[in-house]
């Protein structure tokens, strides 16, 4: 394929991409935008298989400690980023259950 | 190795992890089914994440880019890499997503977009240091998808850790705008700087030190940009470096050419974008106002109009619980200092007093009460307030004026009723009619002003009574209080 076939698909995909988030986006209600925000903030940890990559490809020290450096932010992208959205959606019961330890006084 | 039959099979994997994350956010638009679309969307990657290791592991020459050299054979010192960064940025998200206080979560969702942004953009470091070590000049796609992962990623990191610092309260990053004279103009050079450099490289040029001074402004760029923007404008400028984040993301998909990462990151792109409009539609403001200038610029003339003091009416706290226990219904307004406070458990405690008297209690949640849209939800969400009692703005501003008591606790620029009169910095910001309710107990700790630096209406009118006190201590006084009636 060529580098022009190459682009042009993959702007295509970039363009289909950004069409669907803004469908999917704008049915969501206020109350879960801040989990939303969280949630799509995890999904670009995907930059850790990038991240991968690189670090793979990698010959040289200044490559190597870049894509360290890279695979470290991306992973504590991704699993900070699921975690604390779990954190928040567990939270959103229809009733109350047994009152559970307060976390947030120490 | 010649396993053809591989990298198709990776790339489907990818695409499952795709429209993972599609599905997951479409599961996000009910709080019912929102957990378990954040649990597909997690799933989803972590097959993309574990098909992209299959695929470096029996294929290492697929890590090869335009720039790299051809890779050959089983990288150990890369693998080292691999494991040894994931153990790093795996044990620290999952250490600080565990512990940190909800009402501190807005400045870790920030610092992880800060790191994800970094990440962006190292890949486009890494990848043109190589093209720039071989004196090659990249592709034209490759070119300024390159650039733009740089500019966008960097700009990303410092916007979001300074974002992060204010909402944390850092000396060095006052929530307040930070005004520094001609910032403006320092801003405007360093985007001028940034957009030359582009240039020059894009036609045709492969230069280090160019590709250097991009990177330094695109860095300081970050900074400028988001230190004049006050506090209470975080979320929005959060919400933006979010998106602009997505978009580096996709670019990273542009340099290496790998499909999933151009969808993820077009996706919570073009995602960050809808709610920073969302969010600046609920105060009223455009994007681009909140980017230009410090909220509270004008506040001199205004704020003088109303001195503090006046005809402020001080209530004590059997007074207040008289009105609250013999109401028949009472809406509750939670804010900011109320979440400062970490008073959200006192108040579900308070409204449960209230209710088991017959007195029929609900929540008024302003779009940015707290600190992000939706923030105060996940507040009392975590306090085991039902959410159904839970009333978004539109849906409850009609009921104040069946409401005998409006209990404002920690909240204030929202409650303004200035904002319906023009001449005033809230001007045009959408409000709670607290102002229609028959009686307004106002719990705060003192007159000072809001994120708005104006003094509030509110206040002033007959129908208020203030009850000064820490948000936490004032309704453990007021629940003692209630329950002696």
């Amino acid at each position: 394929m060529s580098e022009l076939d190459a682009f042009l698909s993959n702007f295509t995909i970039f363009v289909l991409a950004i069409l669907c988030g803004f469908a999917v986006i704008s049915k969501v209600p206020a109350t879960l935008h801040t989990p939303l925000m969280s949630g799509a903030n995890s999904i670009h940890g995907i930059v850790l298989v990038g991240a991968m990559f690189i670090a793979i490809a990698a010959n040289d020290p200044i490559s190597y400690l870049l894509s360290f450096i890279a695979v470290a932010f991306a992973t504590m992208n991704v699993v900070g980023g699921y975690v604390v959205t779990d954190r928040m959606l567990q939270m959103f019961r229809r009733k109350p259950t047994a009152p559970k330890p307060d976390q947030t006084e120490g | 190795m010649d396993l053809t039959w591989l990298s198709p099979l990776v790339y489907l994997a990818w695409l499952l992890g795709a429209v993972a994350f599609v599905l997951g956010l479409v599961r996000m638009n009910s709080p019912a089914t929102a957990r378990n679309g954040n649990l597909v969307s997690a799933g989803g990657m972590a097959i993309a994440i574990g098909a992209t290791a299959v695929l470096l592991l029996f294929e290492p020459e697929a890590a090869a880019t335009e720039a790299s050299e051809a890779v050959d054979g089983f990288n150990a010192a890369g693998w080292l890499v691999v494991i040894a960064g994931i153990a790093l940025g795996g044990g620290l998200g999952l250490y600080t997503a565990r512990t940190v206080k909800m009402t501190a979560m807005p400045q870790l969702v920030s610092l992880f977009n800060a790191v994800g942004g970094g990440a962006a953009a190292l890949i486009a470091i890494d990848d043109y240091l190589k093209f720039a070590g071989a004196n090659v000049v990249p592709g034209l796609t490759v070119n300024v998808a390159t650039v733009l992962d740089i500019v966008i990623g960097s700009i990303t990191f410092t916007g979001s850790l300074i974002a992060s610092g204010k909402l944390m309260g850092l000396s060095i990053t006052p929530s307040r705008p930070v005004l520094i004279p001609g910032g403006r103009l320092v801003t405007a050079g360093l985007a001028a700087i940034a957009v030359i450099g582009a240039l020059y490289l894009w036609t045709g040029n492969v230069s280090l030190p160019v590709m250097g001074v991009i990177l330094l402004a695109a860095l300081v760029f970050g900074v400028t940009m988001t230190l004049p923007i006050g506090g209470a404008d975080m979320p929005v400028v959060i919400s933006l470096l979010n998106s602009f984040t997505g978009t580096a993301v996709a670019m990273a998909g542009f340099v290496l050419g790998n499909p999933v990462l151009i969808i993820a990151g077009a996706l919570v792109g073009a995602s960050g974008a809808i709610l920073t409009k969302l969010m600046a539609d609920a105060m009223n403001r455009s994007v681009l106002n909140i980017m230009v200038g410090g909220f509270g610029g004008g506040e001199g003339s205004v704020g003088e109009a109303a001195g503090p003091g006046g005809s402020v009416r001080e209530l004590g706290m059997d007074d207040a619980a008289i009105q609250l226990a013999y109401a028949s219904s009472v809406i509750v307004v939670p804010g900011y200092g109320l979440a400062v406070a970490q008073a959200q458990h006192a108040v579900r405690e308070l409204a449960e007093l209230l209710e088991s008297r017959g007195v029929d209690v609900k929540y008024a949640i302003h779009p940015v009460a707290g600190r992000m849209p939706g923030h105060m939800n996940v507040l009392l969400a975590e306090a085991n307030v039902p959410y159904p009692q839970l009333k978004e703005m539109e849906d409850i501003n009609p009921e104040f004026e069946r409401a005998d008591v409006a209990l404002v606790i920690g909240a204030n620029d929202v409650t303004n009723p200035a904002a319906r009169r023009p001449g005033s910095p809230v001007s045009g910001m959408p409000i709670l009619d607290v102002d229609h309710a028959k009686n307004i107990i106002v719990m705060k700790r003192s007159m000072g002003r809001g994120y708005a630096g104006i003094d509030n209406e509110l206040y002033l009118n007959s129908k208020t009574g203030m009850l000064f006190a820490d948000a936490k201590q004032g309704l453990a006084d007021l629940i003692a209080a209630v329950k002696a009636l």
